[in-house]
């Protein structure tokens, strides 16, 4: 269901809730998942956001939300100026993913110092938006509620370990999905809390060397 | 939110409560927040509306096509006025929004980004005259939220997913809804002015050309607030449409599943396809969007790739 301020919102900069709104929510997610303003960002659109992303400022828009613009700041109008002031380098691209891929989608590779990520997401509509690949694995984030994302080695344990911390935090979990590379490989965990994630919880994930990201919108 | 019309009406009468009261314990529910909170956020939203129908109507700054821009003060200062000030100043304030909106101005998408002009133009030209104060239109906007809540779940509030209808439609039933219950309408007769707007708008296609924000949607947001008023008019006068609002809205559903894709947001079909929408979307330096509309028009099919919403 829709909430209230879907329909009465988002307050933004236009023109275009898709394409400049959702386009500046997959930054912000992009800078979230490393923690911070990457230094390096390759941006790959695909499909609506290729072709007509010119006329709606969506690579500016993109460009704001790596800088941590929320999509009503008037900044994004100015973000490839902000972006050299910040230190931010960043490249375009035309891609293709492919008939299935929403038509408003975006690749983004970012780094910043030894924090890598490489997403795929889409601008589903009303300003929207729904990660689907982080590093490979698939994912379904949205980014309207606190999320971690949990790298771990897919061993016996590891989500009972994990999911006995987050209880022990308090934290009540609306979503939770984990993908793998293969069997006792990597794992990644999502998960969607109703409540702010707690500092002491991401610190204590943290010193069992998972990479923790808390991505808020 | 509710899933109906229906629905919400019989929620909010069974406890003897309001439209909007039953809208503000339905987000308080689903979100945690109090209802102050939400009520506080809704005034800043009310700003933002104003502050961009105020910047539209004072500015002449073009959008970078030269689409839009300014128009907006040329009608609100000059022509005739055929039906009245206020009639002239609610087709200026929709048009000033989407103006702004062009030129990545700060706007409030309600629903969308494309049909943000209509309800700021309905209610801010009518709570003058009308008297309404300032908690009242925070009621009309609770009422307006929770009309296109119902239009999201049961059809769609994207150009993209039903057309035009589904945006202007849409922002013109939420806008329509809101006058009516701060005129002192009953719940039915709000269920009544959603029925009005929309079976006016059905069918209405989602054609921008150059994929671009700007021509029809500002023109499109002018009449949809007039038709939103002219709604609002007929079921306060006590006037009954036979179909229900919720079955108008099923309606509203079906037409935009069953729109060809050309016609929903692409700017592969309509008005974008036409040789002055292909000449503006080369001038815009939109080439590939040429080509396709080329290939759309002669192979009688479009594609879901492209567009705005």
């Amino acid at each position: 269901m829709a909430r209230l301020f879907d329909i009465l919102g988002p307050t933004m900069v236009g023109p275009s809730s898709s394409h400049t709104a959702g386009a500046c929510r997959l930054g912000l997610l992009a800078q979230a998942i490393v923690g911070g303003t990457p230094e390096r960002a390759r941006i790959g659109l695909h499909g609506s956001f290729s072709m007509t992303g010119e006329g709606h400022g969506t690579k500016r828009a993109i460009v704001g939300g790596l800088l941590g613009f929320q999509p009503d700041d008037p900044r994004l109008r100015e973000s490839f100026a902000e972006a050299r002031e910040a230190g931010l380098e960043y490249d375009f691209e035309a891609i293709d993913l492919g008939e299935d891929a929403h038509p408003n989608s975006a690749r983004l590779e970012v780094r910043l110092g030894a924090e890598r990520a490489r997403i795929v997401g889409s601008s589903i509509g009303g300003g929207r938006v729904r990660l689907d690949r982080i590093d490979g694995f698939d994912v379904r984030v949205t980014g309207s509620l606190p999320t971690l994302v949990v790298l771990a080695d897919d061993v016996p344990g590891t989500i009972a370990l994990i999911t006995g911390m987050l209880a022990d935090s308090g934290l009540n979990l609306a979503t939770m999905r984990v993908d793998r590379t293969g069997r006792g490989e990597r794992a990644l965990m999502t998960i969607e809390a109703d409540n702010e994630i707690p500092e002491t919880l991401v610190a204590a994930l943290g010193e069992q060397d998972w990479v923790i990201v808390p991505v808020d919108r | 939110m509710f899933r109906s019309i229906a629905e919400w009406t019989e929620a909010a009468e069974s406890r003897g409560s309001s439209l909007p009261v039953a809208i503000l314990e339905a987000e308080e529910k689903e979100t945690g927040a109090e209802g102050d909170q939400i009520r506080e956020r809704i005034r800043e939203t009310l700003a933002v509306m104003r502050a961009a129908v105020d910047e539209g109507l004072s500015s002449t700054e073009e959008s970078p096509t030269g689409l839009t821009g300014g128009r907006a003060k040329r009608l609100a200062e000059g022509g005739p006025s055929l039906l009245g000030a206020e009639f002239s100043a609610m087709l200026s304030r929709a048009i000033a929004t989407l103006e702004v909106n062009a030129r990545m101005g700060l706007i409030v998408a309600a629903p969308t980004a494309g049909a943000a002009g209509v309800v700021p133009a309905a209610l801010f030209t009518l709570e003058g005259s009308r008297g309404w104060s300032p908690d009242e239109l925070v009621d009309g906007m609770l009422v307006a939220g929770g009309v296109g809540a119902v239009i999201a779940h049961r059809a769609s509030i994207a150009g993209a997913g039903g057309g035009c209808q589904a945006e202007t439609g849409s922002a013109a039933a939420m806008a329509a809804a809101a006058v009516t219950y701060l005129e002192g309408g009953t719940p039915e007769q709000v269920g009544q002015a959603v029925a009005f707007t929309l079976q006016g708008m059905l069918g209405l296609i989602c054609d921008p050309v150059a994929g671009l924000v700007e021509i029809p949607c500002a023109y499109r947001n002018a009449t949809a607030a007039i038709q939103a008023t002219a709604a609002a008019e007929m079921a306060l006068a006590g006037l009954e449409f036979p179909i229900p609002a919720d079955e108008v809205i099923d309606v509203m559903g079906e037409v935009g599943r069953k729109m060809d894709v050309r016609y929903r947001e692409t700017a592969l079909g309509g008005l974008a396809a036409t040789p002055t929408g292909q000449d503006i979307a080369r001038r815009a330096g939109m080439s590939e969007l040429v080509q396709l509309q080329r290939r759309g028009s002669t192979a009688g099919e479009g594609s879901a790739r492209f567009g705005p919403s």
